[in-house]
């Protein structure tokens, strides 16, 4: 009997407000729970506000849902000047009456308190903004420093509750911001008035490398990703990087795109990688993976495709000037505005702030073929789990565009270690292995195809060399070729 | 908006010119309103001038002089401005409140 009860409110799924923030809806199936209060919590400079922000703003801009910001820390102005400095037009939506900002200060020390007194004049400002926009959503940033302002902490809790279920009773989406507590949620308490749902941002730095995360710590009467999700802060605003992301929903392209090396295209079921799909290719150092880059690069361009390059550990100048080597120049295609580099060292930032810094050249170059050379120094900007994480979502970005993703990874050592890319290699639907072999003191460079998603490709070890005419395989009739399998 | 009161300076006249922010006839509003009128008359005769505010028919005027607390007392004249929140029920406290004490001792 009690069980049916329970999977009756359950089949009644509660209402939910969409924050618009990329990943946070996906987390929470949907976003924050409609007509109650969300408190947001975490330590200086975890993103609390922006968040706060992001939530009105796009309710107001894509969700038909006017919002009232009640700021207790910044004025106005700088407010606008901050979330200005992330796309967004404040006095804009204010202007079009879908945003109400309410700049409340609290001076202790102009501030002298006799007998008793309430928190009315808030009740009637807020009840004011809320009318004057036909407000759905509210937030209250950060609410907290009334207790630094106001010297009677009994009154002030009093009146605090009251305001929560006031709110509450108006049927209004309200988030309340709130700084972390030591061994408490929030220094004040707050989460025993605002219980319906608590998320909690943190902001480490760890060995050096910096990374947001949020977590959803309590949802009433919903299911919720339960995992510590990273996030990113970018110009563009926060997002949020849930782990199992994949949505899988992205549309499939059939055409195919040549990886600039014919033979290697016969490899490939004869026509070459899928547009939009996930390439790797991996190797020991000096075993040509850049060589293939190049080669797939300069096919794009001359196709006359956008080509983002992600160089991390050489220059551009340095990386241009050896392929020349193999007869590949790609200068003139960085003259023509086809192919973009950008090279700097991945440890330089956090993951974070690198993995943002990735996305933005995507969004704003629009390549249809995007380059990371290599993969590997991407691992030193965090733990395997989290470049995974980011990673992927990345991939997501890319396959959502249909922009195809060519990735490099040095495999260390000499022994042929696949166990390095078998983190990321899931995410890839074709699998390049390049190898040196050395017999009778001579190096014989081999290449296989380990796996290619949805097209019938070569499983022989095919031999090839460098030349200055570019990656050439070995005639499989010629001689060192060896054969591994049926092919 | 507006009341005027007996007593009261002309509006050029005073040197002390105080508002009163309520949130309608709560007993807390009426109390601080008689104990302030009290004290005016004690140490401010012929000085002052209240202007009493409630918010419920002017919710917009809360933002100007940044009222939370009500009942708020604010002396707008002389500057600074300066606020006393609660129902002034301490003599002492709102006299320092406006920089009178000092006069008094």
């Amino acid at each position: 009997m009690q069980h049916t009860i329970a999977n009756a409110a359950h089949a009644r799924a509660i209402p939910k407000s969409p924050t618009g923030v990329q990943g946070l809806d996906e987390i929470t199936n949907g976003g924050l729970p409609k007509g109650r209060a969300t408190l947001v919590c975490g330590g200086a400079g975890s993103g609390k506000t922006l968040l706060a922000t992001s939530f009105l703003i796009n309710g107001a801009r894509c969700f038909g849902e006017p919002g009232v910001l009640v700021t207790f820390e910044e004025n106005g102005d700088e407010l606008a000047s901050d979330v200005a400095s992330l796309g967004f037009d404040l006095p804009g939506l204010i202007d079009e009456g879908k945003l109400f900002v309410d700049y409340v200060r609290v001076e202790r020390s102009e501030i002298e308190e006799t007998g008793e007194y309430d928190l009315e004049g808030l009740f009637v400002r807020l009840d004011h903004a809320i009318r004057s926009t036909d407000a759905k959503r509210i937030v209250l940033d950060t609410i907290e420093s009334l207790f630094a302002g106001l010297a009677n902490a009994s009154i002030l809790r009093a009146e605090l509750r009251r305001l929560f279920r006031w709110l509450k009773d108006k049927g209004i989406t309200a988030v309340i911001t709130a700084e972390r507590g030591e061994g408490t949620l929030t220094r004040q308490g707050l989460e025993e008035y605002v219980s319906d749902a608590v998320i909690l941002l943190d902001h480490r730095v760890t060995e050096q490398v910096s990374t947001r995360r949020l977590r959803v710590v309590k949802y009433r009467g919903s299911h919720h990703g339960t995992n510590e999700y990273p996030f990113l802060i970018d110009r563009h605003g926060l997002s949020v990087l849930p782990v199992t992301s994949l949505g899988l929903t992205h549309h499939a392209p059939v055409e195919r795109l040549s990886s600039g090396v014919r033979q290697l295209d016969e490899m490939l079921g004869g026509q070459g990688y899928y547009r939009g799909s996930t390439v790797l290719v991996s190797g020991t150092a000096g075993t040509g993976k850049t060589s293939l880059t190049a080669h797939f690069t300069d096919a794009a361009c001359r196709r006359g495709e956008r080509v983002l390059y992600f160089l991390f550990e050489e220059s551009p100048l340095q990386l241009m000037r050896n392929m020349r080597s193999i007869g590949i120049d790609l200068q003139p295609w960085v003259d023509k505005g086809l192919l973009n580099f950008q090279a700097y060292r991945p440890s330089r930032a956090g993951l974070e702030a690198h993995l943002a810094q990735m996305y933005q050249n995507v969004r704003d170059f629009k390549p249809s073929v995007t380059v990371v050379d290599a993969l590997t120094n991407l691992l030193t900007a965090g733990t395997a789990n989290d470049v995974r994480a980011m990673l992927m979502r990345v991939i997501d970005y890319l396959k959502v565009n249909e922009v195809t993703g060519f990735f490099t990874s040095l495999t260390p050592g000499k022994n042929e270690s696949e166990e390095t890319e078998a983190g990321v290699s899931s995410l890839m639907d074709t699998w390049i292995v390049l190898t040196i072999q050395e017999i009778d003191r001579q190096r014989h460079r081999e290449i296989r195809v380990l796996k290619s998603r949805g097209m019938a490709h070569s499983n022989r070890v095919h031999e090839f060399e460098l030349t200055d005419r570019g990656l050439r395989l070995l005639d499989d009739t010629g001689p060192g070729i060896r054969a591994t399998g049926g092919g | 908006m507006q009341q005027t009161f007996p007593a009261e300076a002309a509006p050029d006249m005073a040197n002390f010119v105080l508002r009163l922010y309520v949130a309608g006839q709560t007993p807390k509003c009426m109390r601080a309103f008689s104990n302030l009128k009290r004290i005016c008359e004690q140490y401010l005769t012929n000085r002052y001038q209240i202007e009493m505010i409630d918010l419920l028919g002017n919710p917009a005027l809360a933002r100007g002089d940044q009222i939370l607390a009500v009942p708020t007392l604010v002396r707008r004249m002389p500057e600074p401005v300066k606020k006393i929140i609660g129902d002034l029920s301490n003599t002492q406290r709102v006299l320092a409140g406006l920089d009178l004490s000092v006069d008094l001792v």
